[in-house]
């Protein structure tokens, strides 16, 4: 029995939003009466982050602190259209409709405070910190909170703000395939290390080293939660997942997670990544979702690794012992191939 | 349908149910007594989304009877706290990023208290085998074991 | 362990890093209830006299529904309701008709024909779960069983079974033309003939379960007001809403759905298979009704990613350059269309995947067989041709002797370069990937391609042009019932004719915000603002590599992103395209008023 070692190689781009457009989503954003902000939204957190990117992006955008602002979602009554989340849309479609929704919303505030400071609205900033100034003079100031109580009380002003996003929908020609799909891609680039017995055909993932491009990390924790589990993900696939493991026969199809294989905690896989950002042009502070295409270069660059390691090409998903066995023993042995060092 | 009294001790309180004959004890909690906190997740045994400590000990409340918990003790992810103080654990998968969907963290936070308990000092690889029962499907379970090796430390004092 | 680096050093003039909220590592909104255990799942909420609905299921890959008995469970104490296709006011829904895409095709409760293994045909509500499920084994469905077919080839040939009625020839049809997408960009057979080398290639992806912990499932309730309340694990919200007022022929205005937190979708939780029922259970009962899969179900009834099967054939130079790529693509759709015929779109307008291919052709097949319904995945559409291209890329990289990473390098797309969907590339960053990649593995590429740079090289020559293209008529609708055919862009059997080199529509870009108070300024919005500087770092650092020289600093950007999406080019509904493509409208439905 040898184990026998390898490396594989993939890099691949991944369209953000749903493709062709016909997708909008809606942000309603207003203030309580002493200047904390609610985002509302009908958008869906199914663990990506949702809430919590909807909510940095308001707090920015609106120039508060981010503990004053709150996201509401999902309640049809109160949270306006979002198309849903899939198709890597929600920080690009969701975002930018919060944008324009809290666009809006910073501009009444800064019309009303400048209603009490009696200066002009454009000369106003905020510092993020809940105050909002006269740019160049931080001493002419007022806080987010007084500026929410005059417009409401004082002034009869509502501080609040409507957004929508919508590429419009489009469609495919027939006979060339032309199209505008999306209107932009992450992207990224790994190296795994993988391990081969040659006498059981498992295959092990002992490190992985990534490159990810992600417009902008507009929280760079969520990122990571997203980049290693879907990483963790793409392990998984190409490796043991499938509901039909004799496709396309329907038999043996595992009905638990007994029969169901997935990398339990004993199997994390060393993965070091970098984090690339290039700002998309009509992303929401240039990010683009990372959710869905951290899981894509995980499967080739495992099967090309394998192929590093004894030979053996495994051309259908998942990489089965069985199927690297029967490679090699078709190849009379293990033929190591080295080719990255 | 004949019900059977149940009395068992859950997260301090004494608390009695009448139980559905062959009722288990994910059901009981959830539906009769109205602690949501732990999840159904597959009702065979094996993702450990329903994970509880009887008598300190996990368990699988999906394959519980109810009924043979009587005079237990049961504890959920609603004992962990102390009031509003969470417990270590609770804080450190919060600050440490440790869930995403949310749904497999109570038992999760079970595992690893039993864990805990029984040993105050784990290595990762305690840690890895106390949750090997659990199955997350959002983290890679790196920033999980991650936590709770930072919470032993935090309630042995090793970190503030 | 594992590590993570921000590399701020790489396309930092295009990025501003001083934002005050953007970029920090706020701890999750959501988080206290996560770890508390506080956070409300659909099925956090508690209701008195909860009902449970279950179904009864189709043992048989595809077969006709002689008879239904349900003699042995009308006396059972705690059976609520049995509900029959019959009950179903509009029980025929296509997942996408919400946006005008393809054909109502799947019933909610099958009453004819069932065509795979699980597919529902009566649903029962009872007192509890366990009694919902004995009943159902009581329900004695008398069948006729039809031949299957679960070979996606096998399903194209001209006597396999019809598995979709709505679809006789088992295919999706495609601008009611043909039953394939097409994507033609060039002439790939003409440049085959000079390539130095041609490398084949057939690659396959099994259906993958999602397997989110928390399982799919609704719970609805009769609410005040004569509305009914649905609390739902949906990954769409109005998805489901408007399926469910579809399906039952009630004005959404009566649906008050809810939900937001869901113990993970990863894709499995669009296609709103709960709600329609639970909804109807509710409103025939009078009483809340909760309908949830169990994991056997998930598993095997919930849809999948579908699986996938890719041809690939590239025509290859001896220094590496691609000059033809085609592909061949079946997604087996499972019985029904859900979301297949959709992502097929989606696969073609990614191809020939993140590289400059001069010419692409491709045939990608929505295939109707006898199983489970696929549906979307993380990376839907996208995963699989990821797969089938890299695994290629690696073989040719074998074939001619090159470094598989210089072989990506040499062909990566960069900005300004055409794409074969006739769009140009921008915004692109594949070689820097690459690079950094490499560069952390410790695998040694040469300083010439350390240097290399997505900004430089592209949209230049051949690389920006949108060659004479060779098109076909071939694969029209209902053509492969009558006679094989093949199934491969380059065996051409119909007329050939060119389309003009040059010939693009318009591109669609964002609508402009509808107020002018929406429009974030420019300098906000964090990026496109930077002065442009040399890059501040070469990419190598790693002292386990030798150090090559710094990235030449970058020379105007081909498209530098200074405005703000919301002051891009305005819409023209009338003329999206200049050739064969008609308006699609928003559904109606959607906005309140029903299809018929």
């Amino acid at each position: 029995m040898t184990i026998h070692h390898g490396k594989g190689f993939a890099c691949i781009n991944y369209p953000i939003g749903m493709n062709l457009g016909g997708d909008p989503s809606q942000a309603l954003v207003h203030s309580t009466p002493d200047g904390k902000f609610m985002v509302s939204l009908s958008s869906i957190d199914l663990g990506q982050g949702m809430k919590s990117v909807t909510r940095q992006i308001a707090s920015e955008t609106l120039g508060v602190p981010v503990e004053d602002v709150y996201v509401d979602t999902a309640d049809s009554d109160t949270g306006p259209h979002c198309m849903g989340s899939f198709a890597s849309r929600g920080t690009h479609r969701v975002g930018n409709a919060v944008i324009r929704a809290s666009t809006e919303a910073r501009k009444a505030m800064l019309e009303a405070a400048a209603e009490e400071l009696e200066v002009n609205a454009d000369d106003l900033d905020t510092d993020g910190k809940g105050n909002i100034h006269v740019k160049g003079s931080p001493g002419r100031s007022m806080t987010v909170a007084d500026t929410a109580i005059a417009a409401q009380f004082k002034q009869g002003r509502t501080l609040s703000g409507r957004g929508i996003f919508l590429i419009p929908p489009s469609e495919a020609d027939p006979e060339t395939g032309e199209m505008s799909p999306v209107t932009c891609f992450a992207h990224a680039a790994v190296v795994v290390d993988v391990s081969v017995d040659d006498e059981t055909g498992e295959v092990e993932v002992t490190g992985i080293n990534s490159a990810y491009e992600v417009g902008r990390a507009l929280n760079p924790k969520l990122v990571e939660q997203q980049l290693v589990g879907g990483a963790w993900m793409g392990v998984s696939h190409a490796l043991y997942e499938t509901t039909e493991p004799y496709y396309p026969q329907r038999d043996h199809g595992p009905e638990d997670f007994n029969t169901y294989l997935m990398p339990g905690p004993g199997d994390v896989v060393p993965h070091n990544i970098a984090v690339l950002e290039r700002p998309a042009e009509d992303a929401p502070f240039g990010g683009k979702g990372p959710g869905e295409m951290c899981a894509n270069p995980l499967l080739p660059a495992i099967a090309n690794g394998v192929f590093d390691a004894v030979g053996v090409r495994c051309d259908e998903l998942p990489i089965t012992p069985e199927k690297v066995l029967r490679g090699i023993r078709e190849n009379g042995g293990p033929q190591p191939q080295k080719r990255l060092g | 349908m004949a019900k059977t009294p149940v009395q068992f001790n859950l997260n301090g309180s004494p608390t009695a149910v009448f139980s559905d004959a062959g009722a288990n004890l994910l059901d009981v909690l959830r539906r009769d007594v109205g602690d949501l906190t732990p999840k159904y997740g597959c009702g065979q045994g094996t993702c450990g989304t329903c994970t509880v400590l009887v008598d300190g000990e996990p368990r699988l409340s999906c394959l519980t009877l109810a009924e043979s918990i009587e005079g237990c003790s049961v504890e959920t992810v609603s004992g962990l706290a102390n009031g509003a103080e969470l417990d270590p654990l609770q804080i450190e998968f919060m600050e440490g990023f440790a869930a995403q969907c949310g749904y497999c963290t109570p038992g999760m936070l079970m595992a690893a208290r039993a864990l805990l308990n029984r040993n105050p000092n784990p290595t990762r690889e305690d840690v890895v085998e106390a949750i090997s029962g659990n199955i997350c499907r959002c983290t890679g379970y790196e920033s999980i074991i991650d936590a709770v090796l930072r919470a032993a430390a935090r309630r042995t004092g090793r970190i503030a | 362990m594992s590590s993570i680096e921000f590399r701020k050093d790489l396309f930092a003039d295009e990025r501003n890093d001083d934002l005050k909220e953007i970029g920090k590592p706020t701890i999750r909104q959501d988080i206290l209830g996560h770890v508390t255990g506080r956070s409300p799942y659909y099925d956090d909420h508690l209701f008195d006299g909860l009902l449970h609905l279950k179904c009864v299921r189709s043992p048989h890959h595809h077969a006709r529904i002689r008879s239904i008995d349900t003699s042995a469970i009308e006396a059972m104490p705690g059976i609520k309701r049995v509900i029959r296709p019959e009950d179903v006011p509009n029980n025929l829904n296509t997942l996408l008709s919400l946006i005008n895409f393809g054909r109502d095709d799947e019933a909610l409760l099958q009453g004819k024909k069932v065509s795979y293994v699980g597919e529902p045909v009566l649903a029962i509500v009872a007192e509890t779960e366990a009694l919902a499920r004995r009943a159902c084994k009581k329900v004695h469905v008398e069948y006729e069983v039809l031949p299957h077919v679960l070979d996606p080839e096998e399903a194209l040939k001209p006597e396999a079974p019809v598995v979709n009625e709505v679809y006789p020839n088992n295919t999706f049809d495609y601008h009611d033309l043909y039953d394939h997408q097409k994507l033609r960009f060039g002439d790939t057979e003409n440049a085959f003939k000079s390539a130095d080398h041609i490398i084949e290639g057939r690659y396959q992806l099994s259906p993958i379960e999602q397997a989110p912990t928390e399982t799919c499932g609704a719970i609805a309730a009769p609410e005040t007001n004569d509305r009914y309340v649905c609390y739902t694990g949906t990954q769409a919200l109005f998805f489901s809403l408007g399926t469910t007022a579809k399906l039952l022929d009630m004005p959404s205005s009566r649906l008050h759905f809810v939900g937001g937190t869901v113990g993970g979708g990863f894709g499995g939780k669009v296609d709103s298979l709960h709600e329609p029922l639970a909804v109807l259970g509710a409103h025939l009962t009078g009483a809340p009704v909760k309908y949830t899969f169990d994991r056997q179900e998930e598993m095997q009834v919930g849809a999948p990613r579908g699986a996938e099967r890719w041809f690939i054939k590239d025509g290859v130079m001896d220094d590496g350059r691609i000059v033809a790529r085609q592909f061949t693509g079946l997604f087996d759709a499972g019985a029904y269309s859900r979301l297949s015929p959709y992502a097929i779109v989606k696969a073609t307008g990614h191809l020939p995947g993140p590289y400059t291919i001069p010419n692409v052709s491709s045939n990608v097949y929505c295939v109707y067989t006898n199983r489970t319904p696929a549906t979307a995945m993380r990376g839907f559409g996208i995963t699989a041709v990821d797969f089938a291209i890299e695994t290629h890329m690696d073989k040719v990289a074998t074939h001619i002797g090159m470094n598989p990473i210089e072989l990506r390098i040499r062909n990566a797309y960069r900005d300004g370069d055409m794409k074969a969907h006739r769009r140009l590339a921008k915004n692109t960053a594949l070689i820097e990937c690459c690079q950094v990649a490499a560069q952390k593995a410790g695998v040694r590429l040469s300083p010439e391609l350390m240097a290399d740079s997505s900004l430089h090289g592209g949209g230049i020559g051949e690389r920006v042009a949108i060659p004479e293209t060779i098109v076909d008529q071939d694969g029209k609708i209902g053509e492969r019932r009558q006679k094989n055919l093949s199934l491969h862009p380059g065996d051409r059997s119909s007329p050939l004719s060119p389309v003009p080199e040059g010939t693009a529509g318009e591109n669609v870009v964002a609508v402009p915000a509808q107020d002018p108070d929406m429009v974030m300024e420019p300098q906000r919005t964090g990026h496109g603002t930077g002065t442009p500087s040399p890059r501040s770092a070469p990419l190598v650092q790693a002292p386990s590599v030798e150090r090559d020289r710094p990235m030449p600093a970058p020379q105007a950007l081909p498209q530098q992103p200074t405005e703000p999406a919301n002051e891009a080019a305005p819409y023209k509904p009338d003329k999206p395209f200049d050739r064969g493509v008609k308006r699609p409208g928003v559904s109606r439905f959607i906005s309140g008023s029903r299809r018929r």
